[in-house]
C-alpha cells in the first residue's frame, strides 16, 4: 500500500509538471498561460513535498525502475532515500511560492518575450531538478542533470534583448558543461568495469578502488558539482546568470539549483564512496571558507541588488560546504556523533538558505518590477510605497544576517557548535584548519550582517533617490502572497528547529562513517549538540524577546510622556533636505572597501573639466571607481584569451578547400584502422 | 522555583544597575580631570527626564524608526539576562550560551544601524556604516575568544565556563585565559563605543560612530537607547568579570552565597570601571581607519588564545 | 607622568560665586519644565552670529574650575537631545532660519537662555545690515544673561535660574 501511494505521488508529480509545460505552450491569452504555468508547477511541487514528507517520516526509501524507457545503461532507475527526499522537499517548498510569484511578475513580459516558452521551461526545470534527486543510476543522473542545465539556460535567456543577459547565458552554458564533463569523468571512473551503472553497483565497487583513484574521483566530483554550487573558483557564472534571469527563476536557481551541487557531492562522497581520508574534509572546508569570504566581500561592495544577492549565495554555499567538510572530516577521524551534527547543520543551512534567498530574490524582483531598476543608488524610500515587500525583505535580511531568532541564526549556531569539538581533537593539522574556519565563519557572519543592513537600508529607507523610486507602487497580490509565505517559513524554520533537527539526524543515520541510529540532537525545545554542554532554544529565545519587547512597550506606555510631533530631519539647521544628502550604497561600503583594499584593488578615475578661460574655475568633476573581481581578472581572462588564441590557430584547418577536407577524411580513417588493429592485437 | 526567582532578581538587578555603572565611569573620569563632576547616580535623573520629554519624529522616518529603540532595548535586556551575574546554575542557562549572547547584541546593533539610515540624514548614514564596519570586524575576535574559553570548559555554555574556572583556579591564569581576556577587553571597547575607538561624549559628528545614529532620537526613544547602551556596557563588564575571575559567583541558591555574589559583582564592576576610566583619560581617540588595525591586533590575541588553550589541555 | 600631574593638581572646582545682577527672567517658566528639568539639563549651544567671546566663556563652563556637570548640566550634540538652548550673538540674517529650525527641532518642554549683550540688544552690531535683531525676535527667550561677555559664573547662574535651581529673581 505504501509503495503504491509513493509511486502514485511520484507519478502525479511528473504528470503535473509535464502538464504544466504542455499547457503553457498552448496558444492562449497571457493571463491564462501564466496561471496554467503556475498551476502545473504548484501542483507538481505539492506532490513533490508530499512524496518527500512520506519518505522522510516513514523512513524507508522508495524505488522504481523503468528499464523499458531507455535500453542503454540500465534504463531509467529512480530511488528516493532520506537524502534525496530532503532535497526534493527543498525543491517543492521553494518552487510553489516562486511559481505563484511568477504569475504576477511575468505579466511584464507579455508581448515582448515569449510567456509560453518561459512557462514550459519553468515546469521542465522543476521536473528535471526533481528527477536529479530521484536518479539511481549514472545514466538517469547525467541525463536529468544536463536537461536541468539546459532548461535553466533557456530560463536565464528569457530577457534575451538585453546584451548582458546574452553574455551571462554564454558564461553559464560554458561553465555548466565544464562541470558536466568533470562529473561524467568522475562517474566513469567510479563505474565498475562491465557492471551496471546503478548507484548500488557503484557503492559496492567503490570499496575496491585504490585510494588514489578514490581521491581523484572525489576531486573531480568536488570540481564538477562545485561549479554548479558556486564554489570558488568556479563561481564566476553565478553573479552574471542569477541577476539576468527573471526573479522567480533567480530564486529557484540560487535557492535550489546550487543546492543540487551540494546534493551531488553528498551523494558521491557520503553515499557512494564511503568514508575517506581526512584531506577530503579539509579540502571542502578550505574551499568553503574561501567561497564564504570571497562571496561576502564582493557582496558588500555591490550596488546592483540582485548581484549582491548572487554573491551572497556564493557565501552561503561556502558555509554549507564548511559544514559538509567538517562532517566528512569527523567521519574519517572516527567521531560519528560530531559528523552527524556537522552534516545536519550543513543540510539545515542549505534548507534555510533556499528559503530566505528565494524570499530576498522575490523581494528584489518586486522592487525591480516597481521601479525598473536594480541599482541601489537609484532606489530608496520604498518602505512606505511597498510596505509588504519591505516587511518581507526585512525578515529575509534578518534571517540571512544570522540574527536570532530566525532560521539563519539557528543553522549558523549549529555550524559553530559542530566545529568546536574539532579544535579539541588530537589529529594533527585539524586544530589550525578548524580555528581558521571558525574565524572565517565569524567574519563572514559579521560582514553578511553589514551587507544586508546596506541592502535593506539603502533600498527601502530614507528618501527616494530617483523619480522611478518615487513613483513606485506595491507588487500585485500573487507576488505579495508568495513573499509572505516564504517569510513565514523563515520564522517557522527558526522557531521549529527542535522539530527539524531530529529529522535531519534521522535521514543521515546509516551512511558511511555515521552512527546507525541518529544521536539525540534535541531535548524538548532545546537544541543539544552532542558531546558538550551547550544548548539553545530558538523558540524560547523568541518568546523571551517578545516578552521583553512587550514589557518595554507597556512600561513606556504607562510611565512615559506621550507627546509626539512630526518634524524635519535634523541637519544642523540647513534649509531643505534632498535625497542627495543621504548615504549611498557605495558610500556605505566604503570603510570596509578601504579595510580590504588589498583584495579589492579598486581603480579610481577622476576627470576634472575646467572652464576654458581659467583653470581655477571647475565646471564639472567625474569620478569613477571600479572593482574588478579578482577571479575574472587574474584567472578567467587569461584562460579565455588562451583558449581564443588556440582556437584562432586551429581555425587554419578550415581552409574551405574540398581537397583538404577529403585528405583529412582519408588520414582519419587510416589512423582509426591502425588504432583498432593495434588494440585488438593487444587484447 | 528558586531558580526562576534568582533569574528575575538578576534581571532586575542588571536593569537597575546599568545606568549607575555609566555614571560611575563618568564620575571617575571627572575626578581624573580634576573636577567634581556629577554624582554617580546622575544617569538615573537623565533617564527620568528623558522619559518625561516629548518625542519628535522625522517626517521621512518610517515605522522602523519607532520600533528600533524597543528592539534594541529588548535584545540587550535579553542578552543581559543570559549573563551569569549572580549564580552559576540557572534555568535560562540552557536557553542561550555565549554565542547566543553575542548574536543578540548584534541584533540590537543591526536595528540601530537601520534606524540611523531611516531619517535620511548624512550623519545617520555615516554612523550606521561605521558601526557595522566595527561590528563586523570585531566578530572573528569574539568568536575565537569564545572558543578559547570553550576549549578549556568543554562547551560554550556560560554556566559551564564559570564552573570550570571555579573548579580549577589555576586555569584562570593560563595563557589561553589571559590572552582571551585581553582580546575581549579590546572588543568591549569597540562594541560599547569607548575610547580609543569612539568618544561617547563627542560633539563632532564626523568623529562619531554610535552617537551619530542616535542624533535623531528624542524623549522616551532616546531613553530606551541610552539605557540599552548602558546595559551593553554592564553585560561586557560582567562577562569580563564573571567569566575570567568567577570567584564570588554563587554555586548554590542560598542567601549567603547570593549576597556574596552581589558584593563580588559590584567589586568587579568597580575595578573594571576604574581601569576603563583611567584608560579613557590616558589615550586619545584613534582615527577611524586605524580601528581595523586595533581590531586585528585583538584578533591575533584571540588566535593565540585558542592556540595556547589547545596546547595547554 | 600624566597621572602624577593629575594627582598633584587635585580638585580645582570652585563653589559657584557671584550674584544674580546680570540675570533677568523674561517669561514665566512653564510648570512642566520646572518639574522635569531640575536635576538633569541637556544644553545645545547655538552661535547665532556672535564674535565668539561668549563662546569662549561658555567653553570654560565644562572645565574643571566652573564644572557645570556637577549641577547636572551637560552639553549635547543634537537639539533633539536638548532641553535648553543656549543662544549667543545678534541674530544674523543667515542664522535666523537655522536658529528657528534648531528651536523647532527641540522637543517640549524646552527653555531658551540668551547669553551676552548682543543676544538682548545686538550690542555693538545694533543697526547693522546683516543683523535681524535680538534673539527673542526669532525664538521665545526665558532668561537673559547680560555682559560682554558675561563671566562663566554668571552664565551658569542664568542656566540654573532657568531651571529653578539657583533661585529666581
Amino acid at each position: 500500500m505504501t509503495l503504491e501511494t509513493t509511486a502514485c505521488l511520484s507519478a502525479y508529480m511528473v504528470l503535473a509538471y509535464l502538464g504544466g509545460a504542455f499547457a503553457a505552450l498552448l496558444p492562449l491569452r497571457s493571463g491564462l498561460t501564466r496561471a496554467l504555468t503556475a498551476g502545473g508547477a504548484i501542483a507538481g511541487a505539492g506532490a513533490g513535498i508530499a512524496l518527500a514528507a512520506r519518505v522522510l517520516i516513514a523512513g524507508e526509501p522508495f524505488a522504481l525502475t523503468v528499464p523499458a524507457l531507455l535500453t542503454v545503461g540500465g534504463g531509467v532507475a529512480l530511488r528516493l532515500d532520506g537524502l534525496g527526499a530532503f532535497f526534493l522537499l527543498l525543491i517543492g517548498v521553494v518552487a510553489a511560492p516562486a511559481a505563484l510569484y511568477g504569475v504576477g511578475y511575468s505579466a511584464a513580459y507579455a508581448g515582448r518575450y515569449s510567456l509560453r516558452w518561459l512557462g514550459a521551461m519553468l515546469n521542465l526545470f522543476l521536473l528535471t531538478m526533481s528527477l536529479v534527486v530521484l536518479a539511481d543510476n549514472v545514466l538517469t543522473f547525467l541525463l536529468t542533470w544536463e536537461a536541468m542545465s539546459l532548461a535553466s539556460y533557456f530560463l536565464v535567456m528569457t530577457e534575451h534583448e538585453r546584451p548582458d543577459t546574452v553574455a551571462a547565458g554564454g558564461w553559464y552554458l560554458a561553465m555548466t558543461h565544464v562541470g558536466l564533463a568533470l562529473i561524467l569523468v568522475a562517474f566513469v571512473l567510479l563505474s565498475p568495469a562491465g557492471g551496471g551503472g546503478g548507484f548500488a553497483d557503484l557503492r559496492a565497487a567503490a570499496a575496491t578502488l585504490s585510494p588514489a583513484l578514490r581521491g581523484v574521483v572525489f576531486v573531480l566530483a568536488v570540481l564538477g558539482f562545485g561549479s554548479k554550487a558556486g564554489l570558488v573558483p568556479l563561481h564566476v557564472w553565478l553573479p552574471r546568470a542569477h541577476p539576468a534571469a527573471p526573479s522567480h527563476v533567480s530564486a529557484l536557481m540560487s535557492g535550489v539549483m546550487v543546492k543540487l551541487g551540494v546534493y551531488g557531492i553528498l551523494r558521491v562522497a557520503l553515499d557512494l564512496l564511503g568514508v575517506g581520508p581526512a584531506w577530503w574534509g579539509a579540502l571542502l572546508i578550505g574551499l568553503g571558507a574561501a567561497s564564504a569570504l570571497v562571496g561576502v566581500l564582493y557582496a558588500l561592495t555591490e550596488d546592483d541588488l540582485k548581484r549582491l544577492l548572487a554573491y551572497s549565495s556564493v557565501e552561503n554555499v561556502g558555509l554549507v560546504f564548511i559544514g559538509v567538510g567538517a562532517g566528512l572530516l569527523f567521519a574519517s577521524l572516527g567521531e560519528p556523533a560530531a559528523a552527524t551534527l556537522a552534516l545536519a547543520a550543513a543540510l539545515y543551512h542549505a534548507l534555510n538558505h533556499g528559503v530566505f534567498k528565494a524570499l530576498l530574490f522575490l523581494g528584489a524582483g518586486a522592487v525591480a518590477h516597481a521601479t525598473g531598476s536594480r541599482d541601489m543608488n537609484r532606489l530608496g524610500g520604498l518602505i512606505g510605497r511597498l510596505p509588504w515587500t519591505a516587511a518581507c525583505f526585512l525578515v529575509g535580511a534578518l534571517a540571512i544576517g544570522g540574527l536570532p531568532p530566525f532560521n539563519g541564526f539557528v543553522s549558523e549556531w549549529l555550524l559553530f557548535q559542530s566545529l568546536l569539538p574539532a579544535i579539541g581533537s588530537g589529529a594533527p593539522l585539524v586544530a589550525p584548519v578548524m580555528t581558521l574556519a571558525v574565524g572565517a565563519l565569524a567574519l563572514t557572519a559579521g560582514l553578511a550582517a553589514a551587507a544586508f543592513v546596506k541592502a535593506f537600508g539603502i533600498t527601502f529607507l530614507a528618501l527616494p533617490r530617483s523619480d522611478e523610486a518615487r513613483a513606485a507602487h506595491e507588487a500585485p497580490v500573487t507576488m505579495r502572497v508568495a513573499m509572505v509565505v516564504l517569510a513565514a517559513l523563515c520564522a517557522l524554520l527558526g522557531l521549529g528547529a527542535a522539530f527539524v533537527l531530529p529529522v535531519l539526524g534521522g535521514l543521515l543515520a546509516g551512511h558511511a562513517g555515521l552512527p546507525r541510529v541518529a544521536p539525540a540532537l534535541t531535548a524538548g525545545p532545546l537544541l543539544l549538540p552532542p558531546g558538550g554542554g551547550a544548548s539553545m532554544s530558538p523558540s524560547l529565545l523568541a518568546i523571551g524577546l517578545l516578552l521583553a519587547l512587550a514589557g518595554a512597550w507597556l512600561a513606556v506606555r504607562v510611565g512615559a510622556a506621550r507627546g509626539l510631533r512630526v518634524g524635519d530631519t535634523w541637519g544642523c539647521g540647513r534649509i531643505g533636505q534632498t535625497a542627495r544628502m543621504e548615504y549611498t550604497s557605495t558610500a556605505y561600503a566604503e570603510p570596509l572597501r578601504r579595510v580590504f583594499a588589498e583584495l579589492y584593488r579598486p581603480t579610481e578615475d577622476l576627470t576634472i573639466d575646467v572652464h576654458p578661460e581659467s583653470r581655477y574655475f571647475v565646471q564639472s568633476r567625474t569620478y569613477r571607481s571600479e572593482i574588478v573581481p579578482w577571479f575574472e581578472r587574474y584567472v578567467y581572462a587569461p584562460l579565455v584569451r588562451w583558449v581564443a588564441a588556440g582556437a584562432a590557430h586551429t581555425r587554419a584547418i578550415q581552409s574551405g578547400s574540398a581537397h583538404a577536407y577529403l585528405a583529412y577524411l582519408v588520414v582519419a580513417l587510416l589512423a582509426l584502422l591502425a588504432i583498432s588493429l593495434a588494440w585488438s592485437a593487444s587484447l | 522555583m528558586t531558580g526562576w526567582a534568582i533569574e528575575i532578581a538578576q534581571a532586575a538587578l542588571v536593569l537597575a544597575l546599568a545606568p549607575g555603572l555609566v555614571g560611575v565611569v563618568r564620575w571617575l573620569k571627572a575626578r581624573l580631570q580634576s573636577r567634581r563632576g556629577a554624582p554617580p547616580w546622575q544617569p538615573y535623573y537623565e533617564l527620568r527626564k528623558l522619559f518625561g520629554k516629548d518625542v519628535i519624529v522625522s517626517s521621512n522616518a518610517s515605522w522602523l524608526f519607532r520600533l528600533a529603540p524597543y528592539v534594541v532595548f529588548a535584545s540587550t535586556a535579553a542578552a543581559a539576562c543570559l549573563v551569569p551575574s549572580l549564580a552559576v546554575t540557572r534555568p535560562l542557562d540552557a536557553v542561550g550560551d555565549l554565542l547566543v549572547l553575542v548574536y543578540l547584541l548584534l541584533l540590537g546593533t543591526v536595528f540601530l544601524s537601520l534606524a540611523g539610515l531611516d531619517p535620511g540624514s548624512a550623519f545617520g548614514g555615516m554612523g550606521s556604516s561605521r558601526e557595522m564596519t566595527v561590528a563586523a570586524l570585531a566578530e572573528p575576535t569574539v568568536a575565537l575568544a569564545i572558543f578559547a574559553l570553550a576549549l578549556s570548559a568543554g562547551s560554550t555554555n556560560l554556566g559551564q565556563i564559570v564552573g570550570r574556572t571555579l573548579a580549577d583556579p589555576a586555569a584562570a591564569l593560563s595563557p589561553g585565559h589571559l590572552l582571551a581576556f585581553a582580546a575581549l577587553f579590546v572588543v568591549m571597547l569597540a562594541e560599547t563605543g569607548r575610547l580609543p575607538v569612539d568618544n561617547p561624549a563627542t560633539h563632532l559628528e564626523l568623529t562619531m560612530i554610535h552617537e551619530a545614529m542616535v542624533l535623531e532620537y528624542s524623549g522616551r526613544y532616546l531613553a530606551l537607547i541610552e539605557w540599552a547602551a548602558a546595559l551593553k556596557l554592564l553585560v561586557f563588564f560582567a562577562l569580563l568579570g564573571n567569566l575570567f575571575v568567577p570567584w564570588g559567583v554563587a554555586a548554590v541558591a542560598a542567601p549567603a552565597p547570593l549576597a556574596l555574589a552581589l558584593g563580588s559583582l559590584l567589586l568587579k564592576l568597580a575595578v573594571i570601571a576604574v581601569v576603563v576610566a583611567v584608560l579613557e583619560t590616558r589615550v586619545a581617540k584613534l582615527r577611524l581607519f586605524r580601528v581595523p588595525e586595533l581590531l586585528s591586533v585583538s584578533f591575533v590575541l584571540a588566535l593565540l588564545a585558542v592556540t595556547s588553550s589547545f596546547l595547554g589541555r | 607622568m600624566l597621572f602624577s600631574k593629575i594627582f598633584r593638581t587635585g580638585l580645582v572646582t570652585e563653589p559657584l560665586a557671584g550674584d544674580d545682577a546680570a540675570i533677568s527672567v523674561a517669561r514665566e517658566l512653564s510648570a512642566r519644565a520646572r518639574r522635569l528639568l531640575g536635576r538633569a539639563v541637556a544644553i545645545r549651544e547655538v552661535d547665532a552670529g556672535s564674535c565668539n567671546g561668549c563662546e569662549l566663556e561658555i567653553s570654560g563652563l565644562t572645565g574643571p574650575v566652573y564644572d557645570s556637570e556637577r549641577f547636572g548640566i551637560h552639553f549635547v550634540a543634537s537639539p533633539r537631545h536638548a532641553d535648553l538652548l543656549l543662544v549667543t550673538g545678534p541674530v544674523t540674517r543667515n542664522m535666523e532660519v537655522p536658529l528657528r529650525k534648531t528651536w523647532e527641532a527641540t522637543p517640549e518642554p524646552k527653555l531658551v537662555v540668551a547669553v551676552g549683550d548682543c543676544a538682548r540688544t545686538c550690542g555693538v552690531f545694533r543697526g547693522g545690515y546683516g543683523v535681524v535683531g535680538s534673539v527673542d525676535r526669532v525664538v521665545p527667550v526665558d532668561v537673559f544673561v547680560d555682559g560682554c561677555p558675561p563671566e562663566p559664573a554668571e552664565i551658569l547662574r542664568g542656566i540654573l535660574t532657568a531651571v529653578e535651581r539657583g533661585g529666581r529673581r
